[in-house]
């Protein structure tokens, strides 16, 4: 028993549970909520409307002439009523449904999507020598050397969700789209996980963190015009790069069920897909699931491709200003652990309105041809370049 | 039979992969979202109308069809003389009529009947304005009040002071009854 308590590493535990609880319940939760919200506001002014903007903090009552408001616009609250909203709604069960797996499948599209979280690095070290603390902490729940396997071997589970949805749900609508979203989820998954190939033999390293310090030092995959990504071979590689992120980014939208590829549950044919019968805060883990999917999907696709945490040209700043905003291990400043998590958001966050507005922009894919564009195009482009990827890798050898 | 053979568009490549469709759908998409932004923050917006801020109120035609209400006409007479013809043709059944009679001594005794209780229930009405098409006295017209909003459905029910208060005067148009046709 001695030696089982012995062998906890309890400032790891303390320190990871504050991770977790600072990623999932202070970033990722809300960034959902937030997400919708713009969602709603974008394409609201795609469309020429102007969204939800009454939904404010009431400061009028307090005396105060306006609302917050940021950029002008209002409605910030909006996420916290549609929770409440979601909250307060009666929990249907139909009576013709499988219970058990009723129930599960909200959960299991959920509980995927933020397990996922557990190997981003959402930052760099945090120095809090300040506070007491010795060692700087790695800004990443579990710092796993496999980081994108575990990834997409979590995050394909996300489709038990969906399908067990459409089954258990009885009614045609929820079953066409569970058959849709397993045959598309699973057609994805394999141009995903071949398109990430030509980064990691780049990178070589399967640890995001330490993918992120690579290009915080040698410049971003997309981007590489400082430190050793000024060379001959990174500007060579920069072509299957180019072709590995653009399949990557489209898989990355039908895995997530977005627009162009949100077969699973287009309105126009299948009512609203495998949530047809869904209700209230079930619905809304649906919901939930959906946009922290993006989220992570979000964050792989800068960590891979836009350097994570890294600020642009940080070596190159802090020559220039004496500051530090580069990484180094083990003595990286405060405040620059501090940029760093917030520039992995803000790119987050253009991520996702990305997202939005391509979902606001193109109209949907038509079944065959989703299956067409993933099975005869963009699983053959991406086996192709990783060939290409090690022919020029070997042509022009990475210093 | 004559036929049209319609030619396929020669498409370039970059349009049969369907790239600069793409690429200019997200141009026009991002022209309108900065568009609209920027009337946005200037917290004036071209299409949509901020309503209980702004309202329409000035600009609604001559025709619209409000609440209906009650009118007396340039003597102070209530116009209506209780005939029902609205009750009856009321199609969601919203207006309840009591006829009272016009006692002996009032100035007005010739007209005989006037209602004693009137009654719209607004949660019923539809706006049709079939009341005031039948109305052969002119006495029930459709105002432009539209935002009839109360907390009990008995606050919903407009009595007889109520219609009469939202009414007001109407002159003219009806003149049977004065001393002087």
């Amino acid at each position: 028993m001695q030696s089982i308590l012995a062998s906890f590493d309890l400032p790891l535990l303390i320190a990871s549970l504050i991770k977790i609880v600072f990623l999932v319940f202070l970033v990722i939760l809300p960034m959902v909520a937030y997400s919708v919200y713009a969602e709603r506001r974008v394409s609201a002014i795609i469309q020429d409307r102007v969204g939800p903007n009454r939904t404010g903090i009431p400061l009028t009552l307090l005396g105060f002439k306006k609302d917050i408001q940021i950029f002008g616009i209002g409605g910030l609250l909006q996420p916290m009523a549609d929770g409440l909203k979601f909250i307060l709604k009666e929990d249907f069960t139909p009576r013709s449904v499988n219970t058990f797996y009723y129930w599960l499948a909200p959960c299991l599209t959920m509980v995927p999507a933020l397990m996922t979280a557990a190997v981003m690095p959402f930052g760099s070290e945090l120095d809090l020598s300040w506070a007491g603390l010795g060692a700087p902490f790695k800004m990443v729940i579990a710092d796993l050397n496999v980081g994108p396997l575990y990834m997409f071997a979590i995050s394909s589970l996300g489709v038990y969700g969906i399908v067990l949805a459409g089954w258990a749900s009885n009614s045609k609508y929820p079953f066409l789209g569970g058959v849709r979203a397993s045959a598309q989820m699973i057609s994805y998954e394999i141009s995903l996980g071949l398109s990430i190939i030509p980064a990691i033999m780049i990178f070589g390293e399967l640890n995001l963190g330490k993918m992120s310090a690579y290009q915080d030092a040698n410049g971003w995959l997309l981007l590489p015009l400082w430190g050793d990504g000024l060379s001959w071979s990174r500007l060579v590689l920069l072509v299957p790069i180019v072709i590995s992120f653009v399949v990557f980014s489209i898989s990355l939208f039908a895995e997530t069920n977005r627009t162009p590829f949100d077969l699973p549950e287009c309105e126009t044919e299948l009512v609203a897909g495998y949530h047809t019968e869904y209700s209230s805060m079930k619905f809304a883990l649906f919901f939930l699931g959906e946009y922290a999917a993006m989220i992570i999907g979000s964050g792989l696709a800068v960590t891979l491709f836009f350097g994570g945490w890294s600020i642009p040209f940080g070596p190159w700043l802090s020559e220039w200003t004496g500051l530090q905003f580069h990484y180094e291990a083990g003595n990286t400043p405060f405040y620059t652990g501090l940029l760093h998590i917030g520039t992995f958001f803000a790119k987050i966050v253009g991520c996702i309105i990305f997202f939005v507005w391509v979902r606001w922009t193109l109209p949907r894919f038509r079944f065959d041809q989703l299956m067409k564009l993933g099975w005869l195009v963009f699983f053959e482009v991406a086996l192709l370049n990783v060939f290409l990827t090690a022919l020029l890798l070997w042509l022009v050898p990475l210093k | 039979m004559p036929t049209i053979v319609v030619q396929r568009p020669k498409l370039a490549w970059h349009e049969k992969i369907f790239l600069s469709g793409f690429l200019n759908g997200m141009r026009i998409t991002l022209g309108h979202a900065i568009r609209t932004f920027k009337t946005l923050r200037g917290s004036k917006t071209v299409v949509t109308m901020q309503y209980p801020e702004q309202k329409w109120d000035e600009s609604l035609p001559e025709h619209y069809r409000g609440a209906p209400t009650l009118v007396t006409d340039e003597h102070g007479r209530e116009r209506c003389v209780s005939c029902q013809l609205c009750e009856f043709i009321c199609p969601p059944k919203a207006i309840k009529i009591i006829p009272g009679e016009i006692p002996s001594d009032d100035p007005w005794a010739k007209v005989e009947k006037r209602p004693r209780e009137f009654e719209i229930d607004m949660i019923r009405c539809i706006y049709c304005g079939m009341c005031e098409e039948v109305c052969p006295e002119q006495a029930i017209f459709l105002r432009k009040d539209y935002a009839i909003t109360g907390t009990s459905r008995a606050e919903m029910v407009h009595d007889k002071e109520k219609l009469y208060d939202i009414g007001g005067v109407r002159t003219g148009l009806v003149n049977k009854w004065n001393d002087l046709k």
